[in-house]
């Protein structure tokens, strides 16, 4: 591929998609000239919204893919996964490019956005999550350069290929740390998080669910770029990913009952309130039911795997937006539902995710490649 | 040594003198549809409102009073929104207020959610917002003066000083008197705050928030990034240990294959 043209195929879907990104581009403008209260539904009872909820804490989880290839091909050296590997390292670092466009975003003084850096605010959880993303997106875009050489400035590569396996675990040390200060910022919101979500283990919490979303992330995007490029990934990959997952989700289960128990909150799971529904829907059909998938033969179809991949993902999502909002909500006293605006923009972004995944898979060796770095 | 201020509430009349003086002092324009005084549901802190007083109509032996409440920032001894800034927009001086910093600010709003009493508020309608709360009129108190709203309260609802002279004051009022409810509040919530009240009603009917636990909530935050060096570097550690020996032990395995073929 290395003598062609750059190429971008283009289809119904991309043309809705890019026709989405435009108007997202339009708003994110719009919203950095004037302001965040025309844009967003934001008031004092709610400064947090989608934009944090679904654009950042989600996004940054449903990217725990690349830190999971990372450990498993490149640390652990389990080689039979190499397949996926370029995949959903990309997917993670595309994923957190929008996070960084989310935050942005959302922060009132946008052209402030490097005083942390020199200003430290190191009592806060925050301050570790503001460091460790930017740093991981950093090393994320220098391991892409190991890819992007092979086509443009390839006197680079060789430094490049050199450098992997220090960026490579240098990349798996931030993310351990920012996915579960992702959650130890609730630590704060001890008096207005619901006693279902709020923990003293709620950053661990955040990592493990951090880590098992990513073979499942990985499950969904496989079966989407398969049908789409026609690459299948042998389903004994994924479901050896997938198990891997299963055991870190019987942790995680392990240790939401221990925590319940520990806490003595077993009543507030079976209220019967919003709290207690959604706190069953996103254990039960986030958790319990892939465990179930992920032990039993339905794991052996590719249709088993994509339906684990959908319920983990969604379980993470909903979990996410269960602390942001359902948690939140009982001492909010306000309500809040995002305007037409704060979507626009949060579907926007995945759309110009979707975009940039099709054009560089096309252009770069991503799906197919054999050799392995160091 | 840190100043505070003692609010007696059964003293207030609600005249609303310290709302306007907390206007002109730090001269904020006043609003007609954002009212300094009334009710709870009318009279809120804003962006634009440091400090309100919310009426209350409330049953009490076997007929109705009316109490005020004048609410603003407590000024914590060890404030959530401080330890939460990333940026050190807020700090906490040596003399008591919680002093926010327009120019540090990224604007995240983290300080909103961190606060248990709901204090910081937001500028939502301009362009480049800030967040907004009461400073306790700091140069005034850097300057051995009270705040604005306490100098010229004419119902003596106000006591100014040390805290712990205060808190001692507050204490020997409602151990004298068994009209008022034997708790200072302020003293633990959260650690405990610059602004100690007193009241013969009970807290909670006069829109305090009387769930809140006695620990500082940066200690949570704290008990957690403690471990972060240690994790990293052992995790680091571990991490360059497995890359190498899984490396080796695929090739000693790739080895033994060429071997026995």
């Amino acid at each position: 591929m290395t003598a062609q043209g750059w190429s971008f195929r283009m289809t119904p879907i991309r043309k809705l998609l890019i026709l989405l990104a435009t108007i997202c581009l339009g708003v994110c403008i719009f919203r950095l000239v004037t302001g965040l209260g025309i844009v967003t539904n934001l008031n004092d009872e709610w400064p947090w919204g989608l934009w944090i909820g679904f654009d950042v804490l989600t996004g940054v989880a449903l990217a725990g893919g690349g830190y999971f290839t990372a450990i498993v091909v490149h640390v652990l050296h389990r080689d039979q996964y190499h397949a996926i590997a370029r995949g959903a390292m990309l997917t993670s670092l595309l994923g957190y490019l929008l996070v960084m466009a989310g935050l942005f975003l959302d922060i009132g003084q946008w052209f402030n956005f490097w005083r942390p850096f020199v200003s430290w605010g190191h009592t806060s959880v925050l301050f570790e999550v503001f460091w460790c993303v930017s740093c991981y997106t950093t090393v994320q875009i220098l391991e892409f350069g190991e890819i992007f050489t092979e086509r443009v400035g390839k006197k680079w590569h060789n430094a490049f290929k050199k450098a992997m396996p220090v960026l490579l675990i240098v990349g798996i040390i931030f993310p351990t740390l920012h996915q579960s200060s992702l959650g130890g910022l609730y630590l704060i919101a001890v008096d207005k998080l619901y006693p279902l979500w709020w923990s003293t283990l709620i950053p661990y919490f955040f990592l493990i669910s951090s880590f098992f979303v990513g073979p499942a992330m990985i499950c969904v995007e496989s079966t989407l770029a398969g049908k789409a490029y026609n690459h299948k990934v042998p389903v004994e990959v994924l479901r050896g990913l997938a198990k891997i997952g299963g055991y870190f989700m019987l942790l995680y289960l392990a240790l939401k009952i221990f925590d319940l128990s520990n806490r003595n909150v077993w009543d507030l799971v079976f209220a019967g309130n919003l709290e207690s529904t959604m706190f069953l829907l996103e254990l039960g059909f986030g958790v319990i039911i892939p465990i179930l998938i992920v032990f039993s033969g339905m794991s052996k179809s590719r249709s088993g795997l994509f339906i684990y991949g959908l319920l983990v993902s969604g379980g993470v999502i909903l979990n996410r937006m269960n602390v942001v909002f359902t948690g939140m909500s009982g001492k909010a006293g306000a309500s809040y539902f995002p305007s037409i605006w704060e979507w626009a923009v949060s579907i926007g972004l995945v759309s110009i995710g979707v975009l940039a995944y099709c054009f560089i898979v096309e252009n770069f060796r991503i799906l197919e490649h054999e050799e392995h770095h160091a | 040594m840190a100043k505070g201020v003692l609010v007696d509430l059964t003293k207030c009349i609600g005249c609303g003198s310290c709302t306007v003086a907390c206007k002109l002092w730090n001269d904020m324009k006043f609003q007609d549809n954002e009212p300094t005084m009334g009710p709870v549901e009318i009279a809120k802190l804003s962006a634009n409102n440091w400090t309100v007083v919310q009426y209350y109509e409330i049953a009490k032996d076997d007929g109705k009073v009316w109490r005020f409440a004048k609410k603003q920032c407590l000024h914590c001894q060890d404030p959530a929104c401080a330890s939460a800034c990333f940026a050190k927009a807020l700090q906490k001086t040596e003399a008591g207020p919680v002093i926010y910093y327009p120019h540090l600010c990224v604007g995240c709003r983290y300080c909103m959610i961190a606060c248990p009493f709901n204090i910081p508020k937001y500028e939502w309608d301009k362009t480049f917002p800030l967040v907004s709360k009461c400073q306790m009129c700091s140069t005034k108190v850097e300057k051995g003066e009270a705040p604005a709203c306490v100098s010229v309260c004419p119902a003596g609802v106000f006591q100014y000083g040390e805290r712990e002279e205060l808190l001692k004051n507050a204490k020997s009022i409602i151990a004298q008197n068994s009209s008022y409810v034997q708790e200072v509040y302020g003293e633990k919530q959260a650690g405990g705050t610059s602004w100690l009240y007193i009241s013969d009603v009970p807290f909670e009917q006069l829109g305090f928030r009387t769930d809140i636990g006695t620990i500082p909530l940066s200690t949570y935050s704290h008990n957690f990034l403690k471990y972060t060096p240690v994790v990293a570097v052992s995790w680091g550690i571990i991490l360059t240990g497995l890359y190498h020996y899984t490396k080796r032990r695929n090739t000693i395995a790739k080895e033994d294959k060429n071997v026995k073929l």
